[in-house]
């Protein structure tokens, strides 16, 4: 058992989570809004950590690698897109993209 | 039996076959199917008159299959065949056919002749439907049948515009007496609970709640049943507070006029009185109302009748005026004597228009008794055949008008529910019957011709037998139509046989057309003199309120038509609707919400689905 | 022990500069300069990974995320020209005080992780409650054996679609 609670841990995880998510909405640039969903992924792995320590199990480690993959090949996918964006659009204003309206 | 159940088939298939294939049929096609059909009909209806009267039980019935059923009450769809719509089945078959043939040669350069022969067949399944139903509401569907057969025909040349108007009128203040008697027919339910014709007839005799009145004062389920039943008959039959749409009907085709507003559609109002005749004698107040109805109708028709212009608008008041008589009869009781007028009036009146068809149709289209004359020497025959339409319409002994008419006066004087006033307007109409005949056949027949010269009458129609065959049969029939005994003991309640009633009533009775005669003899004596080359429609208020229908189309339009119009414009934004709409707004609105929710910014989105999350969670919690 | 000394202290320093790290990646104007606060921000989680006796995932945390997607980034805000959208906007750079924020936040880090490899007293606490590589090893390549097979295809198609999307559009059909 560690000493910190896990209670403490998972309020780190949700600052995290909740600053990320601010992030998402509140930015217009496409870069910081992938900056911010890493640091959700981050918060989400931060969580699994804190569980698995909790208990002692190395899941929670293995659920934190397996976000990290995920976060990799988002990343990689959001890049390449943000380059595409960048190119034709000649910005990475996200609210240019609003051609799915309803 | 089966026999009674393809009655109304040959004219069924044969409107579906002209229907579907339309224009892909020739001529020849078209109206040997359509002139077929009601020809196997007529035959079948005469083997059938011929099995009734030989069979023991008077009825011949057919039960095809149940329609529906509401609670204890079953409504099939099956046929009753008695005496009187025997005779019913007789006329419109018998005279169809005629008029059929008649029509066949009439229409034969009309574009739309497979569709004209389509609606008569269509019209001839609802009459035999609405005549040979055993349940009140089989009958109301041919009821409507034959309305909406109407509707179709009289507007049958839908590209003028005064045709559409008259069909609508036609459509719409029939619509009226029909939703009195489909009220009725709810009521009759309500009271009696069967639906059966036969039944309520028994019913309405036994029943012990039926004709009594509930308080002292008010009326009896009875009364109430009759009077709307009679209202749909008043509708249907064209008398006197619905009559208007009758004289504007004339727009139709001729063959259409002769065959539904002559002859058959219009007489249903009468075949409905005398077939809920159970329920009418429970109510005699309702049966003075029929004959007054009928009387006053009987005059002011005949009075119209004096003042048009128009060939057919004549015979169309005539039509009017005759089925007052048979409203009269029933009223007083003397319910055989007007299914005979009836009868009698369906040869007549057939003929008597087929015969103006054919003078129209020789004269290109000309209706206006003004600018005919002369036509005795140009066209004896249909001169001829007129005549003889003309002397049943006024009785002249012999004829069956005679017969039929001389019944029906002779049982008004000692009627319970008649009386004598009810006696000498009906001599009074004889008497105006006389004198609008005269003057119809002294303006077209006699006299100076008045017409152009160089119009040269078309004889491709004279040439023609099967026509003439039609006519001279019908005149046949009108001659000595009189001569069928009908004996509708069987059916009917008996009339009370005016033997009581002074002599002198039949001398009277007699001797009026031919007062009438010799008075128009000598006072239209211009129309029948050969030297006035031109007349002129007198233009006097009086003569032009008469000819416009004695104002009852102004009252109307004052009094119902304007409010209406008002009304509607008032609620032209339908208020019902708005509350209907209202439902729509709101699905509107949250469409807007939800869609400008879609405004696809991607930031908007993540920012929903976190608020969603929250709300999600929170509900979790709580 | 003092709070600072103790691994709870040490702990709630390191999130509370994640924390802050990360509000600055969000509020931040300048590209780069949120790019950097994502790296303490990352090492900082790694260092309460560590603490929490996750030291695998500590190092994988600094190698992979700090290491490899943030140089990923580099490169694409290298690609785009240094963000030209709201660099414009942001103030010009004033010199001691713009680094001054990260620089705080980074020397805290490295303090802390300093203090933590330091101190003895700590490593004994924390080997007790260790959750090593091998164990996570043995997992990984045994229940979750799919999970990883199922990773692989993730990152292979995340690195096709990488590809394609981020290759000029001129060149070969357009999808």
């Amino acid at each position: 058992m560690t000493d910190i609670p896990l209670a403490h841990v998972l309020i780190l995880s949700s600052l995290l989570f909740t600053i990320g998510f601010v992030g998402v909405v509140v930015r217009k640039n496409t870069l910081f809004m992938l900056m911010s969903l890493e640091v959700m992924l981050n918060a989400v792995g931060v969580a699994f950590i804190g569980a698995g320590s909790v208990w002692q199990e190395a899941d929670g480690q293995i659920m934190f690698m397996l976000i990290l993959t995920l976060a990799a090949a988002e990343v990689a996918v959001g890049l390449a897109l943000l380059i595409r964006m960048q190119r034709r659009y000649r910005t990475l204003d996200i609210d240019v993209l609003s051609k799915m309206k309803g | 039996m089966n026999l009674l159940a393809s009655l109304p088939l040959y004219p069924l298939l044969s409107f579906l076959v002209l229907i579907s294939f339309g224009k892909r049929l020739s001529w020849a096609v078209a109206s040997w199917l359509s002139v077929g059909a009601m020809g196997l009909s007529a035959l079948c209806s005469m083997l059938l008159v011929a099995q009734l009267s030989t069979s023991e039980v008077n009825v011949i019935t057919s039960h095809l299959w149940q329609w529906f059923s509401v609670g204890s009450a079953k409504v099939n769809v099956s046929f009753y065949l008695d005496a009187l719509s025997a005779v019913m089945i007789l006329v419109v078959t018998g005279v169809g056919f005629l008029i059929h043939l008649f029509a066949a040669i009439y229409m034969k350069s009309d574009e739309n002749f497979t569709r004209f022969m389509a609606y008569m067949n269509l019209f001839i399944v609802a009459m035999l439907v609405l005549v040979l139903a055993d349940n009140l509401v089989l009958l109301y569907l041919g009821w409507e049948g034959v309305g909406l057969c109407s509707f179709l025909l009289i507007g049958f040349w839908y590209q003028e515009k005064n045709n559409v108007l008259a069909a609508r009128k036609a459509f719409i203040v029939t619509r009226i007496g029909d939703t009195a008697m489909a009220i009725g027919l709810f009521l009759l339910f309500k009271s009696l609970s069967s639906l059966n014709i036969v039944e309520i007839n028994q019913l309405a005799q036994t029943s012990e709640t039926f004709s009594l009145s509930i308080a002292n004062n008010e009326a009896s389920d009875a009364y109430w049943a009759a009077l709307l039943l009679l209202g749909g008959a008043v509708g249907k039959s064209a008398q006197l507070p619905l009559q208007t749409w009758l004289p504007d009907a004339m727009a139709g085709p001729t063959p259409v006029s002769a065959l539904i507003h002559a002859a058959t559609m219009v007489t249903a109002g009468v075949y409905l009185i005398a077939r809920m005749n159970g329920v009418f004698i429970m109510a005699p107040e309702v049966m003075t109302y029929v004959a007054w109805l009928g009387a006053i109708t009987l005059l002011l028709a005949g009075v119209a009748a004096l003042a048009q212009t128009d060939i057919k608008r004549v015979l169309a008041y005539s039509t009017m005026s005759q089925i007052g008589y048979m409203m009269l009869a029933l009223g007083a009781g003397a319910w055989s004597a007007g299914v005979f007028h009836l009868m009698t009036h369906a040869f007549f009146k057939a003929l008597l228009f087929l015969t103006a068809g054919a003078v129209i149709l020789a004269l290109h289209h000309q209706q206006n008794l003004f600018k005919m004359g002369g036509l005795l020497k140009k066209l004896p025959f249909e001169s001829a055949l007129f005549f003889i339409g003309l002397a049943c319409l006024v009785a002249l002994p012999g004829t069956s008008g005679f017969f039929s008419k001389e019944a029906i006066i002779a049982s008004l004087w000692l009627s319970p529910t008649a009386g004598a006033s009810l006696w000498w307007c009906a001599i009074l109409g004889a008497l105006l019957t006389s004198i609008y005949s005269c003057r119809l056949f002294f303006l077209a027949f006699l006299g100076e011709q008045r017409f152009p010269k160089d119009l040269v009458i078309s004889d491709h129609l004279e040439t023609n037998h099967l026509l003439r065959g039609a006519l001279v049969v019908l005149a046949l029939l009108s001659l000595f139509g009189g001569l069928f005994t009908i004996d509708l003991s069987t059916v009917l309640p008996l009339s009370n046989e005016s033997e009581l009633s002074p002599g002198w009533l039949h001398a009277v009775a007699i001797i009026t057309p031919f007062i009438g005669i010799a008075f128009s003899w000598f006072y239209f004596k211009r129309y029948r003199s050969r030297d006035i080359i031109s007349l002129n429609e007198s233009q006097s208020s009086w003569l032009v309120f008469c000819r416009n229908g004695l104002g009852f189309d102004v009252i109307y339009r004052f009094l119902l038509v304007k409010p209406y119009c008002f009304i509607t414009q008032l609620n032209r934004r339908d208020l019902f609707d708005q509350l209907i709409m209202l439902s729509a707004w709101y699905v509107e609105i949250w469409r807007d919400v939800l869609s400008a929710s879609q405004n696809g910014r991607l930031r908007w989105f993540a920012g929903t689905f976190g608020l969603s999350l929250v709300g999600l969670i929170l509900v979790v919690i709580l | 022990m003092s709070l600072f000394a103790s691994i709870e202290g040490l702990f709630y320093l390191a999130a509370l500069i994640a924390v802050i790290a990360s509000l600055k990646v969000v509020t931040g104007k300048n590209t780069v300069h949120a790019l950097l606060y994502l790296v303490i921000s990352l090492l900082a989680v790694a260092v309460c990974f560590y603490l929490m006796g996750a030291p695998f995932a500590a190092g994988l945390e600094v190698i992979v995320y700090a290491g490899a997607i943030l140089v990923l980034f580099v490169f694409a805000v290298m690609m785009f020209g240094l963000g030209v959208d709201e660099t414009m906007h942001a103030p010009q750079s004033k010199g001691l005080s713009l680094w001054f924020g990260p620089m705080l936040l980074a020397a805290l880090l490295l303090i802390e992780l300093v203090f933590v490899i330091d101190n003895s007293e700590l490593k004994l606490q924390l080997s007790n409650k260790m959750v090593d590589a091998k164990q996570v090893g043995i997992l990984l390549y045994g229940p979750y054996l799919l999970a990883v097979e199922i990773a692989s295809f993730l990152l292979l198609a995340g690195l096709v679609a990488g590809y394609h999307y981020a290759k000029p559009e001129h060149q070969g059909r357009r999808l």
